[in-house]
């Protein structure tokens, strides 16, 4: 059997695993977004755990509204990610420095 | 009767509004007619009132109209008390200042002349003229109906005010400015005296209001406090005393008495009105006010009467050198202003206010009329430049004399019988330094009488004036100005004949001023003396009358018929000439000590203090290390997105360590 | 679940919002460029309606709707109400501006009525699933406003940079809320809040999701560390856009903090207080220090935000009945002030040229003495400077802190409140007291603007010298 903690152990790594991918990564924005993606996914695990052992419907449901909306954040990310490629020819996370200070 | 209180005191406020801000539309003759208007109600009705109190009829009020706030059980109202004294005040202040207003009709008709081409400030002046004059109606007339101390302090401020703004009316004259200057300081030096006495007898009686507070002063009577170390004071004497440094800077006593003559520097109706009739015995009106309290410290009193006295007898000589003719009379307001002083500290609060109501009628007379010899002579104002103008204006000629006859107590004038109570009652007064005033205001009587005509000679008598061009132009004024001398000469002549039974000697003051037993010189003086006839019968007995005759003569011995004498006597006393002609040096002290001494302190501090601690370390010190640092912070707003998550995973796990630890 | 028509009622304004940004975005396909302005009109008609319809449905008593997830109460109304109406003024401003750089299009107001609906949703969220739904379709509409001129460098970064750290942070609130979830068996904050004095054993699940909820509220307040995309978004996004995000939304962060923190997380004061004291000093230092260092004004009035953030969370963190309706006051009063501020910006901006740097401001008295008055008045009441309103909401928050007896805290807000004073008093001695630099005339404004700005600048007069009709409402609303 698996326990509860084990499901919020995985989900804690793959949160810890995104952000570190936000930081660590400075190159490629579209691995940013997909960092992203994994983090959303992270709390999914969390919720859908919580939901089936506190034996509570509210957290399915709420995972397919995360669902619904990382769909609308990534078509909302991609298309800024266009618009900047547009502009700069570049998704280099480094070469986003103009605004600072 | 509360609104007809109201109406005295608030229709010069209307006059003053209207024609101050409204000048330029209603014009130079709207301007006149509504402020004199305003102050005319409150005259007749201040009259009424005052004929109320005559025939019994009227009650003597005591309320508040309005409660501007209440702070920890303290309240601070508007309020009037009238009774006697007030109704004296108000009759004698909305009067004179009636006449005055008529006459600035005439003093100010051409004063345009008074500013440069398109001089900003001269534009509509002579409504502003006008409002000024019935704002300072209005702000007397609250000083004193007030009911409180706060009122009391609201009136005096703002007479304070208009008498700045006035004395700096023709603000193009440099002189003007610095008098007006000179008047604004020296009165914070007194106000700041007064505001403590109030402060303190807020302190001590927890109320503002005068009822209360003379109700709770005979319990305070014997208290001690401590101010520096471990001195004891009586209290009495510290509020009486502090209360008493504010009346000497607004009535000029010595060695506040330097702004007054610098003051006329004004306007002459503002000379008469403010700085001669009203304003300036605001002091002494303060002083009776608070004679419940007065009255508990003998050393307060002894105060009074010292300062008083010397005032009285030393401002009187420098009266004699001086030849700017409003000069003479600024420093005989000096004078008769010690002499009011002497009466309250002899206890004779009712003489001081007697001599005040007659000095405000015959100085405004005299101030008028040497006005309208300074209209007559074009603005010059040196009497060595007059003489016989008696020819050109008889009118002024008269009433001048009838005033000088006042202010030198000539018998059966007005003057006499408030001057001789006064000297009365000093001479029967018992407490400390009364001989000194009773010597100090024997000898003033000469020396009024000897810088009185002195002036007069001068100025009406003998040679024509030497300028061919002013003698030309020389005639009498017009009527505007001639009939405020005739209204003013009738009670200079005439007030203290009718009056001096009721006030000094009838009941007319009971309840309103008080006096302890043990110094009821004006009681110990109505034993002997019975009333007018009484005091006319013992002119020949008493010395003030010999005194005041030689004087006279000595005036038209030297000035008249022994011109040269004046000169001889001036090179014999040569250094007692320099030293009346300079004022006994005050100016020129207080130029070097006070104000030297603050510019030096000031300097050291601007230099040292401000511009190197204040401005250059902690200013500009703290603003260029907060804008250095900013500087350097900024720098952690990388631009970079990588950074800014970072950023936020540090706060992540502070926080979380922060609830993990704690 | 049952569904009753009468449970649509108390969301009224928000159905009509939402139906008129639909209708919004249909409309405008018909449209052709020169009558852009009907989808201008009908973008206004619905939140001036929308304001309309709050007020109407609006009662002193709280409905609570939608099987517990939706709240209508008196706090509700009163911010909805100043949301609409405060992003109606933001609307009036951009118009100009919009039109003078072509970006006068139906997507801008279309999706500029969404965010204004997701805010609405947040004020009336009363579970974290509708507050997570209204904060989504508030931050997507705002990434994509941000980079709405889509050939402006500047925007397109800032809009990257606002989406990536946006997406950070609603994970990390998602993050704390599943804990939170976990720890109670709840997402309705009634629950959640009955939930917590049984969790005991689940302490460290429900302190790690508070301190994941915090951040990211704190995250769209703006509350240093979680600040950084504050000056970016501001300097990098279009005046127009930047004058939103810097006004309604702070209304709607604000009901987000006052729905999680009080309703949800109350008994949980102890420990969101002390977070919240770390974060308030951090954003009042932090605001106030490098705002001087600014030349931009957009990015000055960004680091302003930060510090004000600050002062609104030491009335929400005081705790008290006084600090919640004070931070009310000042979050109120706050998106006035920033609309006015970037409203000045937007008027003295023209194509092409942006007016946002400090040097733009110099000799404006000379070249207009009524924007140099209002904006004065602006940057006094951001001051604190009696008698505008600044001062008193400041002076409200400081009470009601000093009143909790935390002393040294309000001693801290006002001490950086006197360094934060000198960057807006230099506005206006710059206007004031220095030459133009520039001495192209100033575009013509509309009369509607212009009146907009006035009453947008003597408000600030008037609401300082007459603070107690909004105050009473605040706390009417609160009570």
């Amino acid at each position: 059997m698996i326990a509860l903690s084990d499901y919020l152990i995985l989900a804690a790594v793959l949160f810890s695993l995104s952000i570190a991918g936000i930081f660590i990564n400075r190159k490629n924005l579209i691995i940013l977004l997909m960092c992203v993606e994994l983090m959303l996914l992270a709390v999914n695990i969390n919720f859908i755990a919580f939901s089936h052992f506190l034996g509570d419907t509210a957290g399915q449901v709420f995972v397919f509204f995360i669902l619904t909306v990382a769909a609308a954040e990534a078509a909302i990310g991609l298309a800024i990610l266009m618009v900047l490629f547009r502009n700069r020819r570049t998704i280099n996370v480094e070469d986003l420095d103009t605004l600072k200070g | 009767m509360e609104n007809i209180y109201l109406l005295i005191v608030l229709s010069p406020l209307v006059g003053a509004i209207i024609a101050g801000f409204w000048g330029g539309q209603i014009g130079r003759v709207g301007a006149h007619w509504v402020t004199s208007a305003g102050v005319g109600i409150a005259a007749v009705l201040s009259l009424f009132v005052l004929y109320g109190f005559i025939s019994g009829d009227n009650q003597v009020f005591n309320g508040s109209v309005y409660t501007w706030m209440v702070s920890d059980g303290l309240k601070m109202e508007v309020g009037f008390l009238v009774d006697h004294l007030t109704a004296v005040m108000i009759s004698v202040v909305s009067f004179v200042s009636f006449c005055i207003h008529i006459y600035t009709i005439g003093y100010m008709a051409d004063d345009e002349h008074n500013w440069p081409q398109e001089s900003l400030a001269g534009k509509n002046s002579y409504q502003r003229f006008f409002s000024y004059i019935s704002l300072f109606t209005f702000s007397m007339l609250m000083l004193v109906m007030s009911n409180n101390f706060l009122q009391l302090f609201f009136g005096w401020e703002a007479v304070g005010l208009v008498s700045y703004l006035l004395i700096g009316f023709w603000s193009v004259r440099p002189t003007a400015i610095l008098a007006n200057m000179k008047a604004f300081l020296v009165n914070r030096v007194g106000d700041f005296g007064f505001i403590l006495g109030i402060a303190a007898v807020v302190m001590y009686t927890n109320s503002l209001d005068y009822a209360e507070v003379f109700k709770a002063v005979p319990g305070l009577a014997d208290t001690q406090i401590q101010i520096f170390g471990d001195t004891n004071w009586s209290l009495m004497s510290v509020i009486g005393i502090l209360l008493f440094v504010g009346a000497m800077g607004k009535s000029a006593q010595v060695p506040l008495h330097v702004w007054l003559p610098d003051s006329m520097e004004g306007p002459t109706p503002i000379s008469a009105l403010i700085h001669a009739a009203t304003m300036v015995t605001a002091g002494v009106f303060m002083v009776a006010r608070m004679s419940p309290i007065y009255e508990l410290s003998e050393t307060a009193l002894s105060f009074i009467l010292v300062i008083g006295a010397t005032t009285a007898m030393f401002t009187g000589l420098i009266g004699i050198v001086q030849n700017d003719i409003k000069r003479v009379v600024a420093y005989s307001t000096l004078s008769q202003l010690g002499y009011m002083m002497v009466a309250l500290g002899a206890s004779a609060y009712a003489a001081g206010i007697f001599h005040l109501m007659t000095h405000a009628f015959f100085k405004a007379l005299l101030f008028l009329a040497a006005g309208s010899v300074i209209i007559g002579m074009h603005h010059k104002q040196d009497i060595r430049d007059m003489g016989g103008i008696r020819k050109y204006m008889p009118k002024t000629y008269w009433t001048a004399l009838l005033g000088s006859l006042a202010l030198i107590g000539f018998p059966g004038f007005s003057g006499f019988f408030s001057k001789d109570a006064i000297i009365e009652a000093v001479h029967h007064s018992t407490i400390a330094g009364s001989d000194y005033a009773y010597a100090m205001v024997l000898a003033g009587v000469f020396v009024t009488a000897l810088y009185s005509f002195r002036m007069f000679f001068l100025v009406f008598h003998g040679e024509g004036p030497r300028d061919e061009h002013a003698r030309e132009h020389l005639h009498e004024s017009p009527k505007v100005v001639t009939i405020p001398l005739v209204l003013l000469a009738i009670p200079s002549v005439c007030i203290g004949y009718f009056t001096v039974d009721a006030m000094l000697f009838g009941d007319w003051f009971a309840g309103a001023l008080h006096v302890l037993p043990q110094h009821d010189t004006l009681g110990e003086l109505g034993k002997s003396v019975h009333g007018a006839n009484s005091m006319l019968g013992h002119v020949f007995l008493s010395p003030p009358f010999y005194l005041a005759m030689a004087g006279l003569f000595v005036a038209w011995f030297i000035y008249m018929k022994q011109p040269s004498l004046a000169e001889k006597i001036k090179g014999l006393f040569a250094p007692i000439y320099t030293l009346l002609d300079k004022k006994y040096f005050f100016d020129e002290i207080y130029q070097a000590v006070f104000a030297g001494g603050s510019r030096g302190i000031g300097s050291f501090f601007w230099n040292k203090g401000d511009r190197k601690l204040i401005d250059e370390i902690i200013i500009n010190g703290s603003a260029n290390n907060v804008g250095r640092f900013a500087g350097l912070v900024r720098n952690i707003q990388t631009g970079y997105l990588f950074h800014y998550a970072f950023a936020m995973i540090l706060g992540l796990l502070f926080l979380l360590t922060w609830f993990v630890i704690f | 679940m049952q569904f009753e028509m009468s449970s649509l009622i108390p969301v009224l304004p928000e159905v009509f919002l939402l139906t008129m940004a639909c209708v919004v975005l249909v409309v405008d396909l018909f449209l052709k460029d020169e009558q852009r302005i009907v989808s201008y009109a009908l973008a206004q008609i619905a939140l001036l309606l929308a304001a309309g319809l709050t007020v109407a449905v609006g009662s002193a008593e709280t409905q609570i709707i939608f099987d517990n997830h939706v709240i209508r109460d008196p706090m509700s109304d009163l911010l909805k109400t100043t949301i609409c109406l405060v992003s109606a003024g933001a609307f009036l401003y951009a118009k100009d501006y919009l039109r003078d750089r072509d970006l006068f299009k139906g997507e801008y107001y279309a999706l500029g009525l969404f965010a204004v609906l997701g805010m609405m949703v947040m004020v009336s969220a009363n579970s974290f699933l509708t507050i997570y739904l209204g904060l989504e379709l508030l931050s997507l509409s705002l990434y994509a406003m941000v980079a709405f001129n889509r050939d402006s460098k500047a925007g397109s970064e800032a809009a990257m940079k606002y989406f990536v750290l946006g997406a950070i942070a609603s994970g990390m609130l998602l993050y704390g809320i599943s804990m939170i979830y976990g720890a109670t068996g709840s997402i309705v904050f009634q629950e959640v809040a009955n939930g917590i004095p049984n969790t005991d054993m689940n302490d460290m699940v429900l302190v790690f999701g508070l301190v994941f909820v915090v951040i990211g509220l704190s995250f769209k307040l703006g509350a240093v560390p979680f600040h950084m995309w504050v000056p970016d978004v501001y300097h990098g996004a279009p005046t127009s856009v930047t004058m939103f995000i810097g006004s309604a939304p702070k209304l709607a962060a604000f009901a987000l903090a006052m729905r999680m923190l009080v309703d949800g997380l109350g008994a949980l004061h102890a420990d969101w207080q002390q977070m919240l004291v770390i974060m308030s000093v951090l954003s009042l230092a932090t605001g106030n220090v490098i705002a001087i260092a600014q030349t931009n004004i957009k990015r000055m009035l960004a680091y302003s935000t930060i510090s004000h953030v600050g002062f609104i969370l030491l009335g929400i963190l005081a705790g008290t009945q006084e600090g919640y309706t004070a931070a009310m006051f000042y979050t109120i009063v706050y998106s006035i002030m920033a609309l006015g501020g970037f409203g000045i910006v937007i008027m003295l901006s023209r194509r092409g040229f942006e007016a946002d740097q400090l040097d733009d401001y110099k000799g404006l008295h000379d070249r207009s003495p009524w924007y140099a008055a209002m904006m004065m008045l602006l940057m006094f009441s951001m001051a604190g400077v009696p008698p505008t309103v600044g001062f008193f909401a400041k002076l409200f928050v400081l009470d009601a802190v000093i009143r909790v007896d935390m002393v040294w805290i309000a001693l801290f807000g006002v001490f950086f409140s006197i360094i934060g004073a000198f960057y807006y008093i230099r506005i206006v001695k710059i206007m004031y007291f220095d030459k133009p630099v520039d001495d192209a005339p100033l575009a013509p404004v509309g009369m509607d603007t212009q009146v907009l700005l006035t009453v947008n600048g003597l408000s600030m007069l008037g609401l300082g010298l007459f603070p107690a009709g909004l105050l009473t409402l605040c706390s009417a609303a609160l009570s």
